[in-house]
């Protein structure tokens, strides 16, 4: 029902962006959804609720003290008695008599376009989308008649036209992937990384991709690193304990020099943690993960367009400096959907167009060059030998133990950072100029710092601003190190218990926060909480 | 000069490994392959150190983790003839769970286990074929674990060309060579090798006097009797080809690949980001 709800609200021109709350099960336990919709870009989900649509007694139970004291609550009409605010409705009753008791989201989905005043357009259309034909007669008739129960009860300013798109965090890192060049993708399944899997394998055959379910997290990675080696941009996607399996693999790939792009999508932690829920808890240990020296670069997705836009660069520069990159997601963003401008498919440059030219018989897999990038050629394809070894070696890629050559291979393999440090991206800055409270955050709480930002500024004339990294290891210094002196007070928001970004930069920069907002229940916070954490100093 | 002309080893002088080195040259040879399409592949250890000696495409990757790699690379391109050699450790210890499950997934490389049962590089602890009662550093009291018997775990998990030879019959160990380089779909030939300085109980007498030929009468295709036929290994020990058996390879079964294009090469239509943005809208 979620799906058709929000693309019935994307269609009427508003922005929406919807959040998933579920289980550690497969069947039962409480599972819920959250849309937020609205004329102005949402950027994350709110506390606040305006309505309730419950299917169950719990959910009502649950829920119904985060209702705004004018909310609604749409359900089902034996429970009418529990709270005021229920527009009685016997929804199943009507679901049944339409011969099909599961019609009943359609006719919730038809009450919420009425009582919001939306016309619901393109209903066919939509509701082929998502549900199998021998259905879509019974649910049409009940989206209609749930149009007709009721009033309109709220009128939003008009959308702004413009045809958007809407896709999960998830999705957009899978299509961002294709859109760099990806032709194989190796994973275990696991949570919040699986949908990854899942959807790139239904665009196996359309963008002609090899996708392997492995047999473990180890494989993955190793056959992601083959198939690289062998000419095919690679990925290899997992969640913080299928990391922990593949760290070896992370240096492998640093030591041979193999392009490689390796998405963790993060949960609570350690161990099993919370399977379903949200954390970004993986930042310290992803940038110094695997033994040894190498470089690497580390990307934190902070929303729906960098989780495309950042994916796709990611396969180009492992491709141009032959590292390993780490893609940063949480569950948070991958789970949640939101409707965004089209992706501008035009500019992104995918990894294949960095094409070595070699002299026949000259080719060294390992030439010690100027800026550490030695030139990566496909085996097979010319008349050189193509060489990889985690071992050290010398230019050839043959074994040595020699200590100058180690020297050479150890000072150029680290060199490339000097030219990726070059075009890394600063943080963005959100908020006013005038801010004397600077924020610093990273990844998905992109959503939730900017909206308190814009709302804080609007009642305290931009007192407020802040530091939102994407690129964030090799940590991005300069934007960092110009808007820092200028606070008066800084304050690290993460979610994770001890602050690993705040950590981060005092040991690269020396800078110190003052003061640290951290969430660590698996749920993500909302601008909600940080307004109040920022007017009382006390959590929510 | 050969094309696969050997650079310098370093193995100990005696070792079986040069052997079968020298029988995988002469494999290729007789085969017509290009060194520049051949792709070695081997995890880490003594016999994972082929690769290097060998005019060839090479990747040495981690130890136990050779199969993952090479399985991806052939699915890269499947021009490449893929080769894996590496130790017992590397494929059955370390990497035992790849080796089961790349036999299921049969993508069409070879794999040439170079058996010293024995741990080389790392001087001499018991490998998953080590014999029972075998004393190391490590085994102080003699190996107390029952030998892996990798030809019949491999015939159980479904291999569809599964071979054992001995480094010291160089003629029989090439013509093998040459068969599942040949196969299509994944082949293990798993070959007895003497380690002169850390196995004193496996040596080259001990497996020239007891291997044997499988002969004409031999029928590979038939399962149960290859399977009876691999539990051999005591007094005589049979080496040849254990068990056959003709099926789809991974390619071929593989919605992407199975047009017979590499992957590489496959041009990839201009409209696909478009047409996938389009399921967004
Ligand atoms: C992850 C990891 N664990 C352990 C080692 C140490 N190690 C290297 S080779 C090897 C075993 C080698 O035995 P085998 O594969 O039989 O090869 P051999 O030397 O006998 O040819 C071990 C334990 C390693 N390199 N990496
Ligand atoms: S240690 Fe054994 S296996 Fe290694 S080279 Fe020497 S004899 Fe051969
Ligand atoms: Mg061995």
């Amino acid at each position: 029902m979620a799906a058709v709800l929000q693309k019935f609200l994307k269609d009427s021109g508003l922005y929406v962006f919807t959040t998933r709350d579920f289980m550690s099960r497969v069947r039962g336990g409480h599972n819920f959804t959250l849309i937020r919709f609205g004329a102005e870009q949402v950027l994350s989900h709110s506390d606040i609720l305006d309505g309730i649509i419950a299917f169950d007694e719990d959910s009502l139970v649950l829920h119904s003290k985060s209702l705004k004291p004018d909310g609604f609550i749409l359900c089902d009409s034996q429970w009418k008695d529990k709270d005021q605010r229920i527009i009685p409705l016997d929804l199943l009753g009507i679901a049944k008599e339409l011969g099909n008791a599961r019609t009943i989201g359609s006719i919730a989905t038809g009450v919420i376009l009425k009582l919001f005043d939306l016309e619901p357009v393109h209903i066919e259309d939509t509701l082929r989308k998502y549900i199998k034909k021998q259905y879509l007669e019974e649910n049409r008739n009940a989206l209609l008649r749930g149009y007709g129960l009721v009033g309109k009860r709220y009128s939003l300013p008009a959308g702004e036209p413009g045809e958007r798109i809407i896709i999960s965090g998830n999705q957009a890192l899978a299509f961002g992937a294709i859109a760099g060049g990806i032709r194989f993708y190796s994973a275990y399944p696991m949570s919040p990384s699986t949908t990854i899997l899942e959807y790139l394998s239904s665009k196996a055959t359309e963008a002609d991709i090899v996708v392997e379910q492995a047999e473990d997290e180890i494989a993955a990675i190793n056959m992601a690193i083959g198939a690289a080696f062998a000419g095919a941009p690679a990925m290899t996607g997992t969640s913080g304990g299928g990391f922990c399996l593949k760290v070896e693999a992370l240096g492998l790939s640093g030591m041979a020099e193999i392009p490689l792009v390796v998405a963790d999508i993060q949960r609570p932690g350690p161990a099993t943690g919370l399977p379903t829920r949200t954390e970004q808890s993986d930042l310290k240990f992803v940038i110094s993960a695997s033994h040894g020296e190498f470089p690497r670069l580390v990307i934190a997705l902070r929303s729906h367009r960098d989780a495309f836009y950042q994916t796709a660069r990611a396969f180009y520069l492992a491709r141009k400096y032959q590292i390993p990159v780490i893609i940063l997601s949480d569950q948070y963003l991958a789970d949640s959907y939101a409707s965004i401008e089209p992706y501008e498919l035009d500019g992104v440059q995918p990894a294949q167009e960095l094409e070595a030219v070699v002299e026949e018989g000259t080719y060294l897999r390992y030439r010690i060059t100027e800026d550490g990038i030695s030139p990566l050629l496909v085996p097979g394809k010319t008349k050189n030998f193509v060489t990889s070894d985690s071992d050290e070696h010398d230019e050839r890629g043959w074994i040595t133990e020699s200590a100058e050559v180690r020297n050479q291979m150890m000072e150029k393999r680290l060199r490339k950072l000097i030219k990726l440090k070059e075009e890394l991206q600063e943080p963005e800055f959100v908020g006013e100029d005038t801010y004397e409270t600077l924020f610093l955050g990273w990844g998905s709480t992109y959503g939730p710092i900017t909206e308190a930002v814009n709302r804080l500024n609007r009642e305290t004339s931009g007192k407020y601003a802040a530091l939102l990294f994407g690129d964030i290891y090799p940590l991005p210094e300069k934007l960092l190190k110009e808007k820092a002196p200028r606070a008066k007070r800084i304050i690290n928001i993460e979610q994770n218990a001890t602050g690993q970004l705040a950590e981060l930069i005092r040991e690269k920069t020396g800078i110190v926060c003052d003061d640290s907002l951290l969430k660590y229940d698996g749920r993500q916070m909302s601008s909600d909480e940080i307004i109040s954490y920022t007017r009382k100093g006390v959590k929510l | 000069m050969s094309n696969f002309s050997t650079h310098q080893t370093a193995w100990c002088p005696g070792c079986g490994n040069f052997q079968i080195l020298d029988s995988l040259k002469t494999a290729l040879e007789e085969l017509g392959k290009d060194p520049y399409e051949v792709l070695m592949v081997a995890g880490i250890g003594q016999a994972a150190k082929l690769p290097q000696y060998i005019s060839a495409n090479f990747f040495c990757g981690l130890h136990g983790r050779s199969l993952p790699a090479a399985v991806a690379a052939k699915m890269a391109n499947e021009k490449l003839t893929v080769i894996v050699d590496t130790g017992d450790g590397d494929s059955y210890g370390e990497g035992g769970n790849h080796f089961i499950h790349n036999i299921r997934r049969n993508v069409d490389i070879t794999h040439f286990v170079h058996d010293n049962q024995i741990y080389g590089l790392t001087k001499g602890q018991a490998s998953p074929t080590s014999m029972e009662g075998m004393v190391t550093d490590v085994q102080v009291n003699g190996n107390a674990n029952t030998p892996l018997n990798p030809v019949l775990l491999a015939i159980a998990c479904g291999a569809g060309f599964v071979a054992r030879a001995f480094s010291g019959r160089k003629e029989h160990l090439v013509s093998v060579m040459k068969e599942a380089i040949e196969y299509k779909g994944y082949a293990i030939v798993d070959i007895l090798q003497p380690c002169v300085s850390f196995n004193k109980l496996n040596t080259f007498a001990y497996y020239n006097q007891r291997v044997y030929e499988l002969g004409e009468g031999y029928d590979p295709y038939n399962k149960i009797a290859a399977m009876e036929k691999s539990m051999e290994f005591g007094e005589k020990i049979p080496i040849g080809i254990l068990y056959k058996e003709d099926k789809a390879d991974y390619h071929q079964k593989n919605p992407v690949l199975k047009a017979g294009v590499p992957l590489i090469d496959i041009e990839r239509s201009p409209d696909v980001l478009k047409n996938i943005m389009q399921d967004f809208f």
